[in-house]
This record gives C-alpha cells, sequence and structure tokens, in this order.
C-alpha cells in the first residue's frame, strides 16, 4: 500500500467513529461599514504604524509626487511595469527628476545579479488595499512580476482610494478569490522587517527596506 | 546530533534529562533574563493586539474552523491534492519524517541540486531534515535570521516563532564574528544588514527553495505562508524548485478559514495585527511568467499525526496552528527556555506533542513537567484543552484510567514496581480505588489547585 492510501485509510476508518464537523460563525470579523475617508484614515495609521509611508495625491500629481519621493531617498533608478497604465505613465513623463526607469522584459535567470544588486525602487500597482490591518494586495503578473515587490530595497505601490476594502474578507468575496487564485498572490503590510535579535526591530532583513504607498484620490 | 532514528531510541536520550537541564536553566541569570524580557513583551503586545475584538467569539471561531477541517480532513486531503495537482503542483505524501526526508532527496538528486535553502519549516525540525540532506551531500541553508544564527551555533530553536531568543545581542554580534567575519558590533540594524548580504548570495545560488505551509487552502488548492523577513517569498520565489513540507493536519477548507486563523496566528504569535507578507502560492511558473520556481511541490507528513487522530480527546492537539502563545504565557517555559525540553516543541504545545512523536517513555517527565494553572488553554487561538490533555497523558503514563484502554506508545513506563504490585493485587482483590497525594492518578484532587478548567482570571494572562 502507498503512503498514500496507508494515511487515508487510517483517517477515514477511524477507531473514534466518524466526527461531526461544526459549523463557522464568520460574523466575528464583520467590521462596521466605515466610510471611505475612514478606510483611507485607518489604512494610513495602519501602514504607517509598521514603517510604511502613505502619500495621497491626485491622478494628475502622483507622478510628480513620485519623483519627488524618489529624489529625496536617492534612487538612482526605477523598476516599473512596461504595459501597466502606471509603467505606461512613467514613460510617458518627462519630469525631470525621475531617474531612469528599467524594465523587467527577460527571464530572472537572465538578470538575477542585476535586479539584486543594482536596482535602487521598484513600482507596482495594487489590486486594492485592507483598511482593518493596512495591506496592499498584489497579484503578481507577467507585466509586474514576482520579485518586483521584493527585491529592490525600495518598494513603492500605487493605490486607488476607491478600492479600500473594510477587511480581507470583504476583498476575496468583492474580487471572487475562490473561483481561481493567481500563481502567487500576496498581502503586504509595511517593508519586511525582523525582531529575530533580541527583539530589536529591523527593517529590510530580507526584502524592502522602505515601502511607499502613493494613494490616489 | 545523529540523524533520529525512529526504530531505536539513543540510550542516552536528550529529551529524558530534562530535570538537570531544567535546574540548570534556573541557575542561569542570563537565560531567565533573555527568556522572561522577551516573554512578557509578547504578553502585553498579544493583549494589545487583540483590543476591540470579541476575543472569545474568534477563538471559538478559530476552533470551529480546525475541528471542522479535522472532521472532514481525508476528503479535505484529497480535495487539495487534486486541486494542486490541476494547478500544477506535484504533491506526495509521507508515513515518517524519514519517508519525507527521502522524497525531498529524491526531488533534489533528479534535478542536480546541491544547494538548498530553507524558510522555516517547524515539520523540517521535526524531520530533522537539514541533517539528513547534509548526510547525502546536499547543503541545507536556514534563511530565517533567527533559525540562521541558531544553525550557525550548531543549536536548535529554543522558541517556534523566535528561534534565537536565548541569545542577547552581545552574544549573536561574537557568533557572527567567529563565524562570518562580521565586525563586532552592538547594533542590532547592522548585524541585520550583514546577514542580509551573505544570505542575498545564498538565495541567488540555490537550487532548491524548502519551505513549511501555514494553512493549505483545499478549495483553491493555496499554499498559504506567514512572515515578516521576506526570507520565505524569497526561498518560494527566487530557485527555481519550491519544496513545501507540512503535516497533513494544516488542510482548511477555504480561503475564508485561512483569512480567520491568520487573524488569530499573528495576534496570539507576536501581537501583531498581521505580518508583512501573507504569502499565497497556488502555482508554479507558467509559461509567459518572467520569475517564481518551474517546479513546486508539497510534501504531506503524517509522522504519527493519524494516530492521534484516531482517539476522540488526543485529537485535540492537531488543531494546534503554532502560534507559541501557550509558551510564551506558561509559567515553566518562561522560567527555563525552550532548550530544556530537548524536543523540536517545547512548552505546553511540546508537552502534549511530543510523547506521541517520541512515545511516553521517552518524554516521562513533560506530562509532570506543569503546574496545571490553566494560562495555556485560556489564552490558545483555537481552544485546545492542553491542561485536560497533560492529565490524560499523566493518566497513560501510569496506566491510570481503568475504564479507558491507554493509547500513546510507552504508555504505563511510569509506574513504579510497588504501584505495579499494588495495582495487580487490588485488581485481583477488587479493591475501592483510593487518590494518593501527589499522585498522577488523581490530579487536582489534593493541593490548591481545585479545578483544572482555564480560570477566566488565571493568573499567567490577566485577563
Amino acid at each position: 500500500m502507498s503512503a498514500r492510501e496507508a494515511i487515508l485509510k487510517r483517517l477515514r476508518q477511524r477507531t473514534g467513529g466518524e466526527l461531526t464537523a461544526p459549523e463557522r460563525d464568520y460574523s466575528v470579523l464583520e467590521r462596521p461599514d466605515w466610510s471611505r475617508e475612514e478606510k483611507l484614515d485607518r489604512f494610513q495609521q495602519a501602514m504607517e504604524s509598521v514603517h510604511g509611508e502613505v502619500h495621497q495625491t491626485t491622478e494628475s500629481q502622483w507622478v510628480m509626487r513620485l519623483a519627488e519621493v524618489l529624489y529625496a531617498k536617492g534612487a538612482r533608478n526605477l523598476l516599473a511595469s512596461r504595459l501597466h497604465p502606471i509603467g505606461q505613465a512613467l514613460r510617458q513623463s518627462d519630469h525631470p527628476a525621475l531617474p531612469p526607469l528599467l524594465d523587467y522584459s527577460q527571464p530572472i535567470t537572465a538578470w538575477q545579479p542585476e535586479l539584486f544588486n543594482d536596482v535602487d525602487a521598484a513600482i507596482t500597482s495594487t489590486r486594492g488595499a485592507i483598511a482593518e490591518t493596512g495591506s496592499l494586495i498584489l497579484w503578481p503578473s507577467t507585466d509586474e512580476p514576482r520579485l518586483m515587490s521584493l527585491v529592490p530595497p525600495l518598494q513603492v505601490a500605487v493605490l486607488y482610494a476607491n478600492e479600500l476594502y473594510t477587511t480581507f474578507q470583504e476583498a476575496m468575496r468583492a474580487q471572487n478569490w475562490s473561483a481561481g487564485m493567481p500563481g502567487n498572490a500576496l498581502l503586504i503590510s509595511g517593508p519586511s522587517k525582523t525582531a529575530d535579535i533580541e527583539q530589536t526591530l529591523a527593517y529590510g532583513v530580507h526584502g524592502p527596506r522602505e515601502l511607499v504607498v502613493l494613494v490616489i484620490e | 546530533m545523529s540523524h533520529r532514528d525512529t526504530r531505536q531510541p539513543p540510550t542516552r536520550s536528550p529529551v529524558r534529562e530534562f530535570h538537570p537541564r531544567a535546574r540548570a536553566a534556573l541557575d542561569n541569570p542570563q537565560i531567565r533574563r533573555n527568556f522572561r524580557n522577551a516573554m512578557d513583551g509578547l504578553k502585553d503586545k498579544r493583549r494589545a493586539a487583540f483590543e476591540g475584538m470579541d476575543l472569545e467569539a474568534l477563538r471559538e471561531l478559530g476552533a470551529n474552523i480546525r475541528r471542522n477541517a479535522l472532521a472532514r480532513l481525508p476528503d479535505l486531503l484529497e480535495q487539495l491534492e487534486k486541486n494542486l495537482i490541476a494547478n500544477g503542483v506535484q504533491v506526495h505524501w509521507a508515513e515518517d519524517g524519514e519517508q519525507a526526508c527521502r522524497i525531498v532527496r529524491d526531488i533534489c538528486v533528479a534535478r542536480g541540486a546541491k544547494r538548498v535553502i530553507k524558510g522555516k519549516s517547524m515539520v523540517s525540525e521535526e524531520m530533522e531534515l537539514n541533517h539528513y540532506l547534509e548526510e547525502q551531500g546536499i547543503e541545507a541553508l536556514e534563511s530565517d535570521l533567527g533559525e540562521y544564527l541558531v544553525q550557525m551555533a550548531g543549536e536548535t530553536p529554543s522558541h517556534i516563532i523566535m528561534p534565537a531568543i536565548h541569545k542577547n545581542t552581545g552574544e549573536i554580534s561574537e557568533l557572527m564574528h567567529e563565524k562570518t567575519g562580521t565586525a563586532r558590533s552592538d547594533n542590532v540594524e547592522y548585524l541585520t544588514a550583514s546577514a542580509r548580504r551573505q544570505l542575498r548570495e545564498k538565495f541567488m545560488a540555490a537550487d532548491v527553495g524548502i519551505s513549511g505551509v501555514n494553512f493549505a487552502v483545499a478549495e483553491t488548492g493555496t499554499l498559504c505562508l506567514v512572515e515578516n523577513e521576506g526570507n520565505g517569498r524569497m526561498t518560494t520565489t527566487v530557485p527555481p524548485c519550491h519544496i513545501a513540507v507540512t503535516g497533513i493536519e494544516k488542510v482548511v477548507p477555504s480561503l475564508e478559514d485561512a483569512s480567520a486563523l491568520l487573524a488569530l496566528l499573528t495576534r496570539s504569535a507576536t501581537g501583531q495585527h498581521i505580518t508583512t507578507y501573507f504569502n499565497m502560492i497556488s502555482a508554479p511558473r507558467q509559461q509567459d511568467e518572467l520569475d517564481g520556481p518551474e517546479e513546486v511541490h508539497l510534501v504531506l507528513v503524517d509522522n504519527g499525526r493519524s494516530t492521534i487522530y484516531q482517539d476522540d480527546e488526543l485529537l485535540d492537539t492537531l488543531r494546534c496552528i503554532r502560534c507559541g502563545a501557550c509558551m510564551n504565557h506558561c509559567p515553566v517555559y518562561t522560567r527555563i527556555g525552550g532548550h530544556a525540553y530537548g524536543t523540536t516543541y517545547p512548552g505546553p504545545i511540546g508537552k502534549i506533542l511530543m510523547p506521541h512523536l517520541l512515545g511516553l517513555e521517552e518524554t516521562q517527565d513533560f506530562p509532570s513537567a506543569s503546574s496545571l494553572c490553566g494560562a495555556c488553554g485560556e489564552v490558545c487561538p483555537v481552544k485546545i484543552p492542553i491542561p485536560d490533555l497533560l492529565v490524560r497523558l499523566r493518566r497513560e503514563s501510569v496506566d491510570g484510567d481503568h475504564l479507558h484502554p491507554p493509547q500513546v506508545q510507552g504508555h504505563g513506563s511510569k509506574k513504579k514496581p510497588l504501584e505495579r504490585l499494588a495495582l495487580a493485587a487490588r485488581k485481583a482483590r477488587c479493591l475501592p480505588d483510593r487518590h494518593r497525594s501527589g499522585s498522577a492518578l488523581a490530579p487536582a484532587s489534593t493541593g490548591q489547585n481545585g479545578s483544572l478548567d482555564p480560570h477566566p482570571h488565571g493568573p499567567e494572562t490577566g485577563q
């Protein structure tokens, strides 16, 4: 008998007899219907409490705001998507303070050392965010691959204020996640951190040291 | 330490030296301080993180999600497998740690892999996977900062969430200086940045990444990982092959169940509303994708779990989501630390889980290394009745329950020769049972504990 069959057989022929599955009452996870302002406020508070930066801006101003942030942080370059409207907007911009834009256009193996050592910042879109916990929702894709939000020391994410959900459960229901998940989905709440050395917080242990969220009203 | 042979326990087992080690830890002011500081901090943070929430209703939901999943365990495992395979993930089953180690080795060998990078996985500790792979000529390097340091020191984790909590900054600086040439410093940011540089090289060079799993979602075929550092994401994304190992009990029916347990897990473990990353993996790299592993494997490990599953009472042990709150609140653990136990899982959860994995003879001091204060049961996010299970194991260790046949391997091993005789004689003469002071046969019948039910205002949790 294979391990699979043996394990399943032991579980099915349980000595103690069949178990009954209790009901699950998820209502305890529900939160009041926060207004748009309240959701934004809570998101910002939660994100800032874990060392994330939140900048409120507009559709016409965000590129300029981004350029200022990158300049202030000394980012020498910015990795951006080629096809997403965010990448398109950046590529069409002639803002003088924007650093050179980089492409993620070849498989990771072709440029791994450059991505790990030479890219200062990356910007991605989001599929909204969760107000309760201050979490960004990312579904990496061919256009915005998985490592964009992990390897560069400065992570920038664009969030539309009208895509803020109250809870994780609400976001999953609204976007119908149970119908099919992407290869990789992420909740990101702040920059990478550790407290493994005597409980002292340190940022950027493996992933980004800084996370900047541009909220577009 | 040699790779554990499940058939032949070593004659001088570290687990059996619980008492001398506990004594030594109690006499070590540094250990006492390191643990006390950390555990007091974690208790306060947990309490603050649940403020404004109906904690009791949330724990009830957590318990019901786990009980629901366990009631449907074989069906959910099959559903998980079916969906993972449909997503392109390869699924393997292992009866015990040895078999699981061999499966991992075979995947590595088939790929010609020599360098493995690891994300935190308690099941792999249970399997003693690192040691096994080293013996096979495959380097296995831990990448969680705490695990990295513990491995560097040739030690084992002393806490399931904070593996290096027994060390202070000075000790870690000295260790990193000696092993990696990092300049001595009391600056934690500097030490962390140094580890980042060292480990980034290792991520890029790794042939295989091995991780654990916090929740495996049956309905979508999704493996969920909860972490702050990003080493879990690196491990599961950078190398061309990702192998996830998990106990068979980690499956939950739906994403909604996983999200509810996530809310309980991070608040209970470290007092965080959520961790930096909640990583949901459902498929390997697709044809048009530019990164992510080409191969993803899941190894489902039984290692005694299906045996625990047979018994209505012991079954509750399998609800555990590995948050470590029971340790942080345990008056015994917080004073002696994790190494005194000498087992993969220390503290209250270790005391009810390890006897199943190693037998009650090997772990004979575990069920009684408790004051039965009830704090562990009170804070458990999935309401495992840990004190009741400790009493049950005490009974089993002396064959003290005449109505229910003992289940756990090594039961009766703590029965003293005189007790054996007395019990035999009593059976023969049908004398009535009698509680004796200090005996595990009569838990809480004497002394000041009074009741074994977790007290809602227990001294350790301060609720």
